[in-house]
């Protein structure tokens, strides 16, 4: 193999539900990892949040669409000799193939590193899979593929139900689903036929309720191959691994089926001709207990059989799981090997001592455990099955399984909920059988505390079972820790039984709970009993060898491994699990902390719980906790890092909200904090305060109150007139924010809000109709340096997360701008920050002036840090970093005020995984809903914003159709838009309100009815059958349920066409239609940087 | 109430944790094995005898015991330490629970201790005797220590070895390439030396062998052939047998100096191939020193490399000595060595059938990567 010298590596775009904050780290890993080599790399990613994007992890980086042609452009440019898609999920590996079919690879002479295209296309085509299994005698589910309605229905004959579908080519299960039922069989099918890339999808034999059982396989090109990690799915088959609850290594295999899966992977790698990292997943013989109940035909099991169900040939979410599971960097190595390096010729730096060809051995248990969003989206379908939900995942380490399950239940940070939470409807039922058969056990978020609450309630661990198909073993874990509770709620608390009950992962305020102390007593006795955690090394090889990694996780045993660190250091919080609202931008900040806390010669020691990310890595800091990011655990921490009593300090304004809500703890623990102080925090995030604040320093703000009876709140709605915000009083994400209309939208939310939580008063805001704009700044306490000004398209009141934001604010004046920097330069100052913030304004245009309100100051960094660092070229996040340890902005080479603007225009693009989640709403409200982000960035506005609607899958077709269903309120502005339509020659389709308004205008539409019950073509119809391009709904009035127009909207996200619910999004997206704006650049993010610079 | 029970080392070092199995006392050299599975095979491994077993892993137990994972007749190891013993198993051919089985065979565990904490402990100060007891209180059992015989003094091989020659039957499936059957067990029967069939009998020497080893030479289409480590050379000949295999086995090689002898003679006269103990008994035969390892090599992820094509591969091993390189004379020479430590992992000889590895191609417990060099040895034999 001729030595490659220049890749081009593919990252995995925008994060959604299936693609998330893994393939930063593996990217990350990999740039790294070649450059070292001294090859030259070549990155490319529309997704501006991520490490990987940063200058200096690769040699060139690209911000653009990932499309086959914005890629040929690159390649055409650069001239690489390899590509690699494997490190960009299914994103990467989609890309690559259609690079390789339309020649481009073989036309610019650019090898295809790691997987064959045949491979590729092998492991995701079901059919050559299955062929290439059977072909080396590995034994496959009975399946048959098709690709159409009527052939599925065919197979039930030769097969029989339960049948499983899968479509081709797409990731995170997207579209496939069980069918119990014909009826279920035909919707299923339809829907994976349209979502597969080749329209096709395989129907296959199901395996439900069997053992699902992961391996990580790794092989190079002189063909040696290892398993890094096995992992076990405690929820059985069925349930989409990223979506189960997954243990490492595997509980319940005997050696001999260890053995048998791990020969079978290496047999598996090795057809597939891989040279690099490959996960592969296999369907086992369950319990027999489960197979008299899920598996019929396996009752009275005399063998343990397996089947192969997938592989993904790349690094995938669970390669980035086994590499904190074990220490072992996967994606590290498959970035080596992809440019021929051998496993037994680089070195491990995890010992520092051994080589890369061993394979891990665990001395703890892991547990990985999802976050899903409906904590967001109540109203959604919480049901699991082989669609992935979870936006996020956390992962625990201890040296039992119930102590690591009770750490990753916190580290949800679902609330402060524990296993000991119950839903309010299950305790206060009787404790009859039909309850606890009532109870959710099915497969859905709320299972695992089901269980519990059934085991509480003396269900048999046999029963259970049988019922969720869940392996005996994990349900007399979770009855040894009901057990430790009913000893906790009876018997008094002596050493040995506190002792007892912190081995298994009972924290201070469970054991508070259940033995009425409160949790401040119960951390006061355990350190009169001398009862603290320990840390051990994740060190790949259980201790037989003397290992150098600095990355350790909690336990109650004899022995600590982690002995304070000598010298300056300081804490990073990090962000815990991925969710709605605290992403990966938040990842992105603690890791640059880190490595300029580094830089400044002050060692940093990064705490987090999750697995996906650069953060968790353990060669980003100087030392890594991986562990729940609730009191208890960073107390430990901390106190175990003290020096002569004195803690280290800890950096809480990076890691997004969770790190934040610990200040005031922290303060009253005597914890320091670097940065903007305990007090700082509480008056930015209590609203009472904040609204004095503001008031003293002279600064407007939306006029409003705050209630806690409806009286109150009529009062108040009266004096200040509807639209009304209305939130709750502590923020978070915009959770539960709303905008009303009228009275008796007031009136529904406050019953609401105040059912839910009495104890909080709701907050009512004047509903300001402007545009808003946003800031993230710096304030060392002499000067407030802003790096940008951020305006968004949508007006007020869709949440900043989910607008469309440019860089710089063209739309904005002069004197306008002006305000901004003044606003925020006084709240900087006489907020005494210290480090980052970011303020949140919207701009009141009436009768020719402009007044500036400032609504929300976040004394944190927000998730548009990582945006304007990319599109200014400032390095924000190492500034903050710097001024937090007391080096001013002057001694950086910073000024106060506003950086003079770049010539350059970013544009942040949302993205939705709306496919994924059946039965919620994607109307853009006050309320989040985004999982990921893109930039377009280009010269001109025009030009950033095609490519940034390109990248989020909003951009539309030059000709094709429309349909429209406006609110009364909003088709008067509408009507230009839709004349500009019809010159474009857009086929209409309209519902009936406002098919008549355009008919009026004189304009061509064809109506389609929104009764759906009343005759075809309906609204459904048009976006099934394809006649539509995209959808525009916009509506009238607060939110749930806002029924109005709901399944025209669902209909939209899940047949993946553009819905614009916002007319000014969808206005933007008729500009990027027009002109000459279809034309953009392809430059490193650099040059348009020092173009702009060298222009101004 | 559970009973507690005491480890105390040699140097002092106590370790408290709860009592299973027998409540009794026992004493033994204290080693750690990294294997995260395969509980059952390495408690009936003979190479154990003597020793008391250390698990890194912490939850062991999980799958309880069942009727078709032994490697001997009985339970080698004299104790077992644990951080978890898991009182309820589940698998489906689990007959009984890990606790049931050492309580039968009168072997006494140790639970809840910090066994990362001792293994780094045995890593860095190297293997040292022990006393496991839910009888003795500290003080006890530091004063009894040392009177005990020391490991390296006393030779197990021919407490483990087996007495009578026998022939192995046994329709077990062993590596089970596409799945597991359920497993008969063990199934021996005497020597019938007439009438077995001459053709592919391979005789192994038993100095503590596992029955995997006999596993897959019957499913490689052999006549397995067992004989007791006392066998003469004339014996083993009148078998008149392929090749011969010298079984792993326990303890220190430097004392077998009769078995030594029988090797020496043995080689040239049929091809040979040496496993673990085997292995190093071939070494002695040729004058080869060997020396005792710090903490040995007991796991199942040990990097191999074969020198003579460059290929790695991942091993099972379970030694506490090996074979001293710039020793090796009379025609030996390195094959294989280890990737973490350099040290000899494998020998052949310029010109006689021998093939001798440290490690376990058999597996059970460990992976099966290195079953194809029984397939090398029977090319030799053919």
């Amino acid at each position: 193999m001729s030595k490659i010298s220049k890749v081009l590596v593919i990252g995995s775009g925008p994060i959604i539900i299936g693609q998330a904050a893994e393939f930063d780290y593996s990217g990350t890993q990999a740039c790294r990892a070649l450059r070292e080599e001294g090859v030259t790399t070549v990155l490319v990613n529309s997704n501006p949040a991520t490490i990987m994007t940063d200058e200096g992890i690769a040699d060139i980086v690209y911000i653009e669409p990932l499309t086959a042609e914005v890629l040929s452009r690159i390649i055409e440019r650069e001239r690489p000799d390899g590509l690699l898609p494997t490190m960009g999920g299914q994103t990467g590996l989609n890309l690559a193939v259609e690079l390789a079919d339309a020649g481009i690879l073989n036309k610019y002479n650019v090898r295809l590193l790691g997987t064959p295209v045949e491979t590729i296309k092998k492991a995701e085509e079901r059919s050559l899979f299955k062929k290439l299994l059977i072909d080396i005698s590995e034994p496959v589910p009975q399946s048959a593929t098709v690709n159409s309605v009527e052939e599925a229905r065919a197979l039930v004959k030769s097969i029989g139900l339960p049948l499983i579908i899968r479509p081709s080519y797409t990731l995170g299960g997207t579209g496939g689903g069980i069918a119990y039922t014909m009826e279920e069989l035909e919707t299923i099918v339809a829907n994976g036929l349209d979502s597969s890339m080749s329209r096709e999808v395989l129907v296959e034999q199901c395996v439900l309720g069997w053992k699902e059982i992961e391996y990580e396989v790794m092989r190079d090109a002189a063909d040696n191959c290892i398993t890094i990690c096995n992992m076990e799915n405690v929820d059985p088959m069925g349930v989409h691994t990223g979506d189960s609850i997954v243990v490492a290594p595997s509980q319940t295999l005997t050696d001999k089926e260890y053995q048998m899966l791990r020969s079978a992977s290496l047999r598996i790698i090795r057809a597939l001709g891989i040279e690099g990292g490959c996960n592969i997943q296999f369907a086992l013989t369950p319990h027999p207990l489960v197979a008299e109940k899920w598996a019929p035909d396996q009752k009275g099991v005399t063998k343990s059989q397996y089947y192969v169900i997938e592989v993904n040939p790349r690094v995938s979410r669970s390669s980035a799981l086994a590499s904190k599971a074990t220490g072992y960097p996967i994606a590290r190595l498959a970035a080596k090997i992809a440019i021929g390096k051998r496993l037994d010729e680089i070195p491990n730096r995890v010992t520092g001592k051994t080589l890369a060809f061993f394979e891990p051995a665990l001395d703890y248990c892991v547990v990985k455990i999802p976050r899903w969003p409906f904590d967001k989206f109540a109203l959604g379908d919480r049901t699991i099955g082989t669609q992935m939900k979870a936006t996020g995942e956390a992962m625990a380490i201890d040296r039992c399984f119930e102590a690591a399950l009770q750490k990753a239940v916190r580290s949800l940070e679902f609330g402060k909920r524990t296993l000991l939470w119950e839903d309010h409807t299950w305790k206060d039922k009787e404790l009859a059988l039909n309850l606890i058969q009532g109870l959710p056990l099915h497969p859905n978020d709320l299972r695992l505390w089901a269980i519990m609450a059934a085991l509480r309630k003396g269900a048999s661990v046999e029963w259970l079972s049988q019922c969720t198909g869940i392996d005996p073993w994990f349900i007399f874990k979770l009855q040894n820790i009901v057990a430790m509770e009913k000893r906790l709620l009876s018997e008094s608390l002596t050493r040995e039984l506190l002792w007892q009950a912190k081995r298994l992962g009972f924290n201070d305020e469970q054991v508070g709970t259940l033995a009425d102390r409160l949790p401040e007593q119960v951390r006061q006795i355990r350190h009169e009993w001398q009862i603290r955690p320990v840390y051990k090394m994740v060190d790949t090889c259980a201790a037989e060898f003397d290992a150098e990694t600095p990355y350790f996780y909690s336990t109650y045993e004899t022995e600590n491994e982690a002995l304070a660190l000598e010298g300056k250091k300081a804490v990073v919080i990090g962000s815990g699990p991925i969710r709605i609202g605290q992403g990966i931008e938040f990842d992105y900040c603690c890791v640059h902390s880190a490595w300029a806390l580094r830089e400044a010669g002050v060692k940093s020691i990064l705490i987090n719980s999750n697995p996906e990310t650069v953060s968790t890595d353990f060669d980003t800091s100087s030392r890594l906790y991986f562990e729940a990011l609730d009191e208890e655990s960073i107390r430990d921490i901390l106190e175990n890092e003290s020096n002569d009593g004195s803690a280290p300090p800890s950096i809480v304004q990076l890691g997004g909200q969770t790190p934040i809500n610990l200040a005031q703890s922290l303060a009253r623990s005597n914890m320091p904090i670097l940065g903007s102080s305990a007090d700082t925090i509480d008056i930015a995030e209590d609203r009472h305060r904040f609204g004095d604040f503001l008031d003293r320093l002279g600064v407007p703000q939306p006029p409003g109150g705050s209630v806690s009876s409806l009286d109150e709140a009529m009062n108040i709605a009266n004096s200040l007139g509807y639209p009304l915000l209305v939130r709750p009083s502590y923020v978070l994400g915009g959770r539960a924010m709303e905008i009303v209309y009228n009275e008796a939208e007031l009136v529904r939310y406050l019953t609401l809000a105040l059912e839910v939580d009495r104890q909080h008063p709701v907050l009512i805001d004047k509903y300001m109709q402007g545009k808003e704009v946003e800031v993230d700044a710096i304030c060392d306490g002499e000067g407030v340096f802003i790096p940008g000004v951020m305006e968004h398209i949508e007006r007020a009141g869709v949440h900043s997360g989910d607008a469309l934001a440019i860089y710089p604010g063209i739309n904005l004046t002069e004197e306008e701008v002006s305000t901004i920097v003044d606003y925020t330069t006084r709240i900087g100052l006489a907020l005494k920050i210290r480090g980052l913030m970011n303020v949140q304004m919207v701009i009141v245009r009436e009768n020719g002036y402009s007044s500036v309100y400032v609504f929300e100051v976040n004394p944190r960094a927000s998730r548009t840090v990582p945006f304007i660092s990319k599109v200014t070229g400032v390095p924000v996040v190492r500034i903050a970093t710097k001024v937090m340890l007391g080096i001013s902005l002057k001694e950086q080479g910073y000024e106060g005020g506003l950086l003079r603007r770049q010539k350059l225009v970013g544009i942040k693009a949302s993205v939705f995984s709306m496919a994924k989640l059946t039965g919620v709403d994607n109307y853009l409200g006050p309320e989040m809903k985004s999982t990921g982000e893109v930039l377009g960035i280009d010269y001109t506005f025009e030009s950033a914003l095609i490519k940034a609607l390109i990248a989020a899958g909003l951009a539309l077709p030059k000709k094709g159709g429309l349909l429209l269903s406006i609110a009364d309120r909003d088709k008067a502005e509408s009507l230009p838009l839709i004349k500009k339509l019809c010159s474009l020659n857009y086929i209409l389709y309209a519902t009936e309100g406002t098919a008549a308004m355009i008919e009026s205008a004189g304009l061509p539409v064809k109506m389609v009815t929104k009764k759906l019950s009343q005759g075809h073509p309906n609204v459904i119809d048009v976006i099934q059958y394809g006649f539509v391009d995209g959808v525009v709904n916009t509506v009238t009035g607060g939110r749930i349920p806002l029924k109005d127009g709901f399944e025209i909207r669902r209909a939209a996200a899940e047949k993946r066409i553009p819905c614009f619910t916002s007319l000014d999004t969808f206005r933007v997206a008729i500009e990027a239609l027009t002109g000459s704006s279809q034309i953009f650049n392809v430059r490193p993010l650099r040059e348009y940087l020092r173009k702009s610079k060298s222009k101004s | 109430m559970v009973k507690r029970a005491i480890l105390v080392l040699e140097d002092g070092s106590v370790y408290q944790g709860d009592s299973f199995g027998a409540e009794t006392t026992t004493y033994g050299e204290v080693v750690f094995d990294t294997s995260m599975t395969g509980y059952q095979e390495m408690l009936t491994d003979p190479s154990f005898a003597g020793q008391i077993l250390v698990l890194t892993y912490p939850l062991i137990g999980n799958y309880g015991i069942n009727e078709g994972d032994f490697e001997s007749k009985q339970i080698q190891v004299r104790g077992l330490t644990v951080r978890e013993y898991c009182s309820q198993p589940s698998h489906w051919q689990s007959t009984r629970t890990l606790h049931e089985f050492l309580l039968a065979s009168g072997i006494p565990g140790i639970s809840g201790i910090d066994t990362r904490s001792l293994t780094r402990h045995l890593r860095s100060s190297g293997v040292m005797m022990g006393i496991l007891s839910s009888e003795m209180t500290q003080e006890e059992a530091l004063q009894e220590i040392k009177k005990l015989p020391r490991y390296d003094c006393v030779d197990f091989v021919h407490e483990v070895s087996t007495q009578k020659a026998y022939e192995w039957q046994s329709n077990t499936p062993v590596i089970a390439s596409r799945s597991l059957e359920h497993s008969e067990g063990a199934m021996t029967s005497p020597v019938i030396a007439s009438k077995a069939k001459q053709s592919h009998r391979i005789v192994i020497i038993d100095y503590g062998l596992k029955y995997n080893i006999l596993r897959i030479l019957s499913q490689l289409g052999c006549q397995a052939t067992v004989v007791p480590c006392t066998i003469s050379v004339e014996d083993v000949l009148a078998l008149n047998p392929y090749g011969i295999v010298l079984s792993p086995g326990p303890g220190d090689p430097a004392l077998l100096d009769d078995i030594t002898e029988t090797v020496r003679k043995l080689i040239g006269r049929k091809p040979i191939m040496g496993i673990c103990l085997g292995h190093q008994l071939i070494g002695r035969a040729f004058g080869v020193k060997t020396f005792k390892l710090k903490f040995g090599h007991r796991g199942g992820n040990h990097p191999v490399r074969d020198l003579a094509t460059g290929r790695v591969y991942i091993t099972a091993q379970n030694h506490g000595y090996a074979i001293e390189a710039d020793t090796l004379k009379g025609g030996l020479e390195v094959s294989h060595i280890n990737l973490n430590d350099g040290t000899v992992e494998g020998l052949r000889h310029q010109d006689l059938p021998v093939l001798s590895i440290q490690y376990h191609s058999e597996a059970s417990p460990g992976p099966l990567d290195n079953m194809y060099l029984f397939e090398r040895f029977l090319e030799m034999v053919r």
